[in-house]
């Protein structure tokens, strides 16, 4: 059976007046049904416009240079802005970071889910209502007939999220991409759209990439980790076996700044230095100058080296000391 | 394995091209200037306005002639064509006009007479219009809604209706094209200025001056102003281009400056009648010179807005 | 929402009567009104029939009153000229006016939204540089200079259409209008487009301004994200956001349009009420002038007014929390 979703060497570049920004530089990846992938990185890091690219949604000056996108066998590159039309919010939905910029502010919420159902099928007003109902009762939205008559700014944050979520899910997709859709929300909520999000796709059989900054955030919710650095995909692998054993020092160093309360007054570390801006990257490792084991050996670029357990990771000195130890547990 | 060596040394990224060089720090105006020079569209209509604002200055001295020296003009010269040359065998590049005066010189101190009522007009309008802005937004409260309520008032109605029915009630003159043109802008700059100081006015300076027991005239001029120069320059180049536009379009319709001191409109509505019967010069010519001074004006006021927009500049 | 109508329609109320105010001060307080309202033939007696009616001789708030009441009666003098009221030969020109207006509006709108669309979609297209660069040339070229180059081409160079007048009229809804016989077509076409060209360059201009941060929403992202068309994404989620300010500058700029139409028609020679305002002015008849200042305030404020409601049912951020409030 062919793989859900296949991503095979892709290059999304930015043409800016002061150079080309190489923001996806040669990503593949891959998603079996039902499969939730984190694809973990900073802002900048490519992250988010590999999502975009999967949808052909990637503003100007940005395109989708070269690279496959292949969704249940057929590649999206190639199938062009209509075979695009007809997938978008039919087979892969997609949540945005902050809900109070997603709805469009003038429309009535009936009005933007009717048109997501009629988009993609030729159904009367009442039985794209009734879908439409039982979407956003399905997201915890209670009394949805009145919910559907108001406008966007009548929600609170979490809320209008939830709405989204509802829009997404309108189609059953199979895939879902979503695009640090907590992060602007209180961390109470947070929890909450995050398990319900998890059920939802749990049920369904819908795949889902969440997209993070949050290494906490999707270490509970991710079968799968893909952790990405400038445009690379450096790190990959079951989110288990990367959390507690990562490989890359940017894996290690991002793992280890996040705040576990166990050595109280204890000091967190941090990865020195900052996001290098993708018009002036290093040669060679692209980590290189702010990794504490980087030697003259880095200054040739790594290849996304294959290890065991269905790990990859691009590095010359890799975190595999204890190796054979997590392995055997 | 490990190594402490780092190949290059990592400094830190900068979102902006001006802080790259951390030991290059420019002013604000040379910032400005700098940013204004790279635009070459921009920098043509500053020359271009430039150029016209010498030859309306330096016109008594480079006009071939005194257009409105009646012992220097002579009928038998009226309505040559551009290119025509006189009876005393001179040659009059843009023609001349019924009573065969020269049109460029007829140009020259017409832009002279329209530059100085926009210029004039605009002087006062700003002073005017700051002054009353800056006061609105420091005592803010009742005096505060009052102006504004005035000024929004003003500006729901055209510009050109108000100066049209001020000047058919005060009869013609340069002095009353003046008047008008200010009663017709203070409100803009009015606004402007409120606006800016308003939001600088929240800022905890203001209350340290004001604790530092300083004059009230102090804090507004030396604090408030400077914050709200930018805003003004912009609405100022486009303020001035609309005077000129408005004081030519009066004069045009016969209620701006008087026929003994004519401005480019004022010429381009002498000429008008000359029109439909083929003797396109006599209005033409003063209309590109119009047309060309504002669309320099427009061009400087086009690149100054990107540049001196502080949302942009982020 | 009803709270928030009556108090804009206060507001309204409120710039007649200062306007109204401040005519008079003009016409009464700083001139001498016998000069401004009495014309300078009129004999001696006639002089003081009027000033009785006018009620002159009477202390100045009286005269407001009086004032007030004769303008709420329609009764805002009489022509120097015509020998009959100015209000009514003000009204006989009205349509005119009007039909030039509202052809040059729908014009403007017509034409200059489309572009200013198209140009803030693809800002970096040849297209759009070009719209923007020819905006810029509507924007500095002063309007009667417009309509004089109009003329030198399309009249007296090409011949095509005349040079000014209005052409053959029919009737309509009760108005005389032109735009219904070849020949008043061919009269209203050059005029209506100089009149238009101002508004279109403006328009186009926050057309496409407000098209661009628009498009840059997440909003519209997600409205494609969601498989809509790229037609109803234009349609509905972009212009519907852009229309809020576009209505609001279209209705603010009718008003100044009435006050162009002057320059307009004067140019043309289209027998407008803005032609009769400078024909006024050039025959001192004043009384045709103060009323028709009077009649262009009131078709002003009502058409902001006009503007205010529609805008607050455009936006229903506006709209509702004015309905709590």
């Amino acid at each position: 059976m062919t793989k859900l979703l296949e991503i095979r060497d892709l290059h999304t570049h930015f043409f800016t007046r002061d150079g080309i920004a190489k923001a996806v530089d040669g990503v593949s990846l891959s998603l079996e049904r039902g499969q939730i992938l984190g694809l973990v990185g900073e802002s900048g890091s490519g992250k988010s416009v590999t999502g975009f690219s999967i949808l052909g949604l990637v503003d100007a000056p940005g395109r989708v240079v070269s690279g496959q996108v292949l969704f249940d066998g057929t590649d999206l590159i190639a199938g062009g802005e209509r075979l695009l039309r007809t997938l978008r919010g039919k087979r892969i939905a997609m949540i945005f970071q902050d809900p109070m910029m997603t709805l469009n502010p003038v429309l009535r919420i009936d009005t933007q889910m009717i048109e997501t159902v009629r988009a993609h099928e030729d159904v009367s007003r009442d039985e794209a209502l009734r879908r439409s109902r039982e979407a956003l009762v399905s997201v915890g939205i209670s009394s949805p007939d009145e919910r559907l008559e108001t406008y966007p700014h009548q929600f609170s944050g979490g809320m209008r999220q939830r709405v989204a979520i509802a829009i997404a899910l309108l189609h059953k997709p199979d895939l879902i991409i979503a695009d640090e859709p907590t992060t602007a929300l209180d961390v109470t909520i947070q929890a909450q759209i995050l398990s319900e999000v998890q059920a939802l796709c749990a049920n369904s059989g819908t795949a889902l990439i969440w997209i993070t900054h949050d290494l906490a955030v999707v270490s509970g919710l991710a079968d799968h980790l893909a952790v990405m650095y400038a445009g690379r995909i450096i790190e990959e692998g079951p989110t288990r076996d990367v959390i507690a054993q990562p490989m890359h020092p940017y894996t290690k160093g991002l793992i280890e700044s996040v705040p576990r309360g166990k050595k109280h007054g204890a000091l967190l570390s941090q990865i020195k230095g900052m996001t290098p801006s993708l018009l002036r990257l290093p040669s060679g490792c692209k980590f290189r100058p702010r990794c504490p084991r980087a030697t003259a050996a880095c200054e040739i670029e790594p290849a996304l080296d294959v290890m065991d357990q269905g790990r990859r990771v691009r590095c010359v000195h890799p975190h595999t000391e204890n190796y054979p130890e997590v392995l055997a547990k | 394995m490990t190594s402490t060596t780092t190949p290059e040394p990592q400094t830190p990224e900068p979102q902006t091209p001006e802080a790259s060089d951390p030991v290059r720090i420019d002013s604000p105006v040379m910032r400005v200037v700098k940013q204004f020079v790279e635009d070459p569209v921009a920098v043509f209509g500053l020359v271009l306005f430039i150029a016209i604002a010498f030859v309306a200055i330096a016109a008594p001295w480079l006009a071939p002639q005194n257009p409105y020296d009646l012992a220097q003009l002579d009928i038998m010269d009226g309505g040559l064509p551009p290119g025509g040359t006189s009876f005393s065998g001179q040659v009059y590049w843009l023609g001349t006009d019924q009573q065969g005066r020269d049109m460029i010189s007829a140009i020259m101190y017409g832009l002279r007479v329209s530059l100085l009522v926009a210029s004039v007009s605009l002087g006062l309008a700003i002073t005017i219009g700051t002054i009353v802005g800056v006061t609105a937004a420091y005592f803010g409260g009742r005096l505060d809604s009052l102006i504004m309520r005035v000024v929004d008032l003003q500006l729901s109605f055209p510009a050109i209706l108000i100066a049209l029915i001020l000047l058919a009630l005060l009869g013609r003159g340069v002095e009353k094209v003046i008047l008008a043109l200010v009663i017709v802008q203070w409100a803009y700059y009015a606004r402007t200025v409120r606006s800016s100081a308003i939001v600088e006015r929240r800022k905890d300076y203001i209350d340290a001056a004001k604790c530092l027991a300083l004059t009230n005239r102090r804090i507004m001029f030396r604090h408030l102003l400077p914050n709200c120069v930018p805003p003004l320059i912009v609405v100022a180049t486009v303020q001035i281009a609309q005077a000129i536009a408005l004081e030519a379009t009066l004069s045009f319709l016969g209620v701006g400056v008087p026929i003994t001191e004519p401005s480019l409109g004022l010429l381009i509505a002498n000429g008008y009648d000359y029109l439909l019967s083929g003797r396109y010069w006599i209005s033409m010519f003063p209309g590109v010179a119009l047309v060309l001074t504002i669309i320099a004006i427009n061009l400087v006021g086009d690149r100054l807005r990107d540049v001196l927009n502080p949302r942009l500049q982020k | 929402m009803i709270v928030y109508l009556v108090r804009r329609f206060g507001q309204s109320l409120l710039a007649v009567v200062a306007m109204a105010v401040l005519v008079f001060m003009g016409v009464y307080a700083i001139g001498n009104p016998v000069d401004v309202l009495i014309s300078p033939e009129a004999s001696q007696a006639d002089i003081a029939a009027a000033t009785a009616r006018l009620g002159l001789d009477k202390p100045l708030w009286q005269q407001f009153g009086i004032f007030v009441i004769n303008a709420f009666q329609g009764d805002l003098g009489t022509s120097f000229v015509y020998g009959r009221p100015a209000l009514d030969i003000i009204l006989e020109r009205l349509p005119a006016t009007f039909e030039l207006a509202m052809v040059a509006l729908f014009l403007s709108v017509g034409i200059g939204v489309p572009l200013g669309v198209w140009a803030g979609m693809r800002p970096e297209s040849i297209a759009g540089r070009t719209i923007m660069a020819g905006s810029i040339l509507g924007f500095s070229l002063p309007n009667f200079w417009q309509g004089m180059l109009l003329i030198l081409v399309f009249a007296v160079l090409l011949g095509w259409l005349p040079a000014g007048g209005r052409g053959q009229t029919t009737e309509f809804l009760g108005m005389q209008v032109s735009f219904l016989t070849l020949d008043g077509l061919s009269h209203l076409i050059l005029p209506a487009i100089n009149l238009a060209l101002f508004k279109m360059s403006l328009l186009i201009r926050l057309t496409r301004a407000n098209t661009r941060e628009v498009c840059l929403q997440d909003y519209v992202k997600f409205a494609r994200a969601k498989g809509l068309s790229g037609r109803r994404v234009v349609l509905v989620h972009i212009l519907k956001n852009i229309m809020i300010p576009v209505v609001t500058i279209i209705g603010l700029e009718l008003g100044s349009m009435l006050a162009f139409a002057i320059v307009t028609e004067t140019v043309f020679a289209w027998p407008g009420m803005g032609k009769l305002l400078i024909d006024s002015i050039n025959l001192l008849d004043r009384p045709v002038i103060v009323a028709y200042l009077m009649l262009t305030v009131l078709i002003i404020v009502m058409i902001n007014f006009m503007v205010d409601v529609i805008y607050s049912f455009l936006d229903p951020r506006i709209r509702l929390s004015e309905m709590k409030g």
